[in-house]
């Protein structure tokens, strides 16, 4: 089980998030303009890394807010918790 | 490749057994083969052995990272069934069905394939009018689905609490009678004994570090082993499908999540057919040793390391007690995870990458065991003839841009 720290409530049980997804997938801002190949990069196409990953939770048993987080996905290891609307912190240590 | 028959087996017995040749070769790899596959699990090997036996290509690898059926082919719950809902994956996995019906014959190694029934639970009026629906999809497409009562069920699987006063009672279920379970690493195994006895080289512990091209063309692979040459690569490489297309610079829909289950200690026969319960989600079957084996569902977040976390299987235990109270008090063996790769429409990819000569099959999520011999025999089509089979035609990349998208989350039975 993860413990995660909301950026506003202080580090919790997983059991009181849902993850989200990939973080920084921005919708575009006109969509009419697109063509199909790059709506369906959008909407479908995620990266999948194995390693670092950046992602967004939801504390939804508690503030109910988004955040986004860096994780290791093949230790689970959390690296870095940041608020919505922040960039992804330049992590230059090695993760493991 | 020495057959099993009543008599080479009585023959050995005299011999206590211990004469047995090994049932297949671990070869150095060659520099060039005509297919690579990368992946030995049960998906890459039947692919391997359906390229042989129904292409005459018998100039392959297969290629493991690790050891043959190691993967998601060790750690999936044995449920083979072909009940889903669109005409497209009713025809893959009830193509897949009926190769499940000869494959031990078929491969002389006997998969344990047993045609005990599968149970779909229906808790919610909300799951029977999508279950009734996806039954009634079933029988225009020829795959036999029954609609049992609650006391239909009872006859079928008296442990089962029927009672309404649960807090979601079992309404009703959908059943077909010809699903079952199948014995997973035989699967592998058969698979893997008798492409080897057609010329496929089976290759352990030789990861692909890299995908070669030339030219918008695949040209090779590069290993631990070394560089090998390939004029084809299929990829069948279940979790690790994102992992490998990046290597050609191809980005997939497919996220990685770890999927969990556990056993039982072993005790007497108590269920002769298998239950799942998608919406309160437990799925179960007895093996023949006696042991329970119990599905939980998909973890939330996307992992490599092939573990999830505890509540998830906490809530398994909670449907179980709740579907089984007799059960409540047994005792769990083991829990493990695998890492599934799921698409958005809980649908498989199985055909041509945007680079000549490379073909993916992944993206079966939370339930590609049942699709094994069906996976690969298409697959096989796909790589001899360098175009899909009418099977797996519409399941294409290229579906996630055009829109016409399989969605089988209803029948995928595990929640994600």
């Amino acid at each position: 089980m993860l413990l995660i720290t909301c950026p506003w409530c202080g580090a919790r049980d997983e059991t009181e998030f849902h993850c989200g997804g990939e973080a920084h997938i921005v919708r575009p801002e006109q969509p009419d303009q697109l063509d199909d190949a790059a709506w369906a990069d959008y909407l479908f196409m995620r990266g999948n890394p194995k390693g670092r990953y950046a992602e967004r939770w939801v504390h939804s048993a508690g503030c109910r807010r988004w955040f986004n987080v860096i994780r290791d996905t093949t230790s689970h290891r959390i690296l870095a918790v940041y608020k919505a609307g922040e960039p992804a912190p330049d992590l230059a240590e090695p993760s493991s | 490749m020495k057959r099993f028959s009543f008599w080479s087996v009585a023959r050995n017995a005299l011999s206590s057994h211990t004469h047995w040749p090994r049932q297949w070769r671990s070869p150095e790899p060659r520099p060039a083969y005509d297919v690579i596959i990368v992946g030995g699990g049960g998906h890459g090997l039947a692919t391997a052995y359906y390229l042989a036996k129904e292409h005459g290509i018998t100039n392959v690898a297969v290629l493991e990272k690790g050891w043959l059926g190691g993967g998601n082919t060790a750690r999936n719950t044995t449920i083979v069934r072909s009940n889903y809902l669109w005409d497209e994956s009713a025809a893959l996995y009830e193509h897949s069905l009926k190769l499940w019906e000869g494959l031990s014959r078929d491969l002389n190694y006997n998969v344990m394939f047993s045609q005990r029934g599968v149970m779909n639970l229906c808790h919610t009026l909300g799951d029977v009018r999508a279950s009734r629906r996806r039954s009634e999809a079933n029988r225009l497409n020829g795959v036999d689905s029954e609609w049992l009562e609650p006391a239909d069920i009872k006859k079928i699987c008296p442990i089962l609490n029927l009672s309404p006063s649960l807090r979601y009672p079992v309404m009703g279920a959908t059943f077909q009678p010809r699903g079952g379970v199948a014995r997973h690493d035989a699967v592998a195994w058969g698979f893997a004994r008798a492409a080897d006895a057609r010329g496929v080289d089976i290759i352990q512990n030789c990861e692909v570090t890299g995908l070669r091209r030339e030219g918008g063309r695949i040209i090779g692979v590069d290993t631990t082993r070394g560089p090998i040459d390939a004029k084809k690569v299929g990829i069948v490489a279940a979790g690790h499908s994102s992992v490998l297309a990046e290597m050609a610079g191809i980005r997939l829909p497919i996220q990685s999540h770890p999927l969990q289950a556990l056993v039982s200690e072993p005790i007497k026969p108590v269920l002769d057919t298998v239950i799942m319960s998608s919406a309160i989600h437990v799925y179960l079957s007895q093996s023949d040793k006696g042991e329970l084996v119990i599905g939980a569902g998909a973890d939330g977040y996307n992992s490599y390391a092939q573990r999830g976390s505890f509540h998830v299987i906490e809530e398994q235990m909670a449907a179980l007690c709740e579907l089984f109270p007799t059960l409540g008090r047994l005792r769990m063996l083991r829990s493990w995870g695998g890492i599934v790769d799921i698409c958005p429409d809980a649908s498989p990819i199985i055909g041509k990458m945007p680079v000549d000569g490379l073909y993916l099959n992944g993206g079966w999520g939370t339930g590609g065991f049942k699709a094994t011999p069906g996976s690969g025999w298409v697959f096989a089509w796909t790589i001899a003839k360098d175009a899909p089979h009418p099977i797996n035609a519409p399941f294409t990349l290229d579906r996630f841009t055009t829109g016409a998208l399989i969605a089988e989350h209803g029948a995928a039975a595990v929640a994600h």
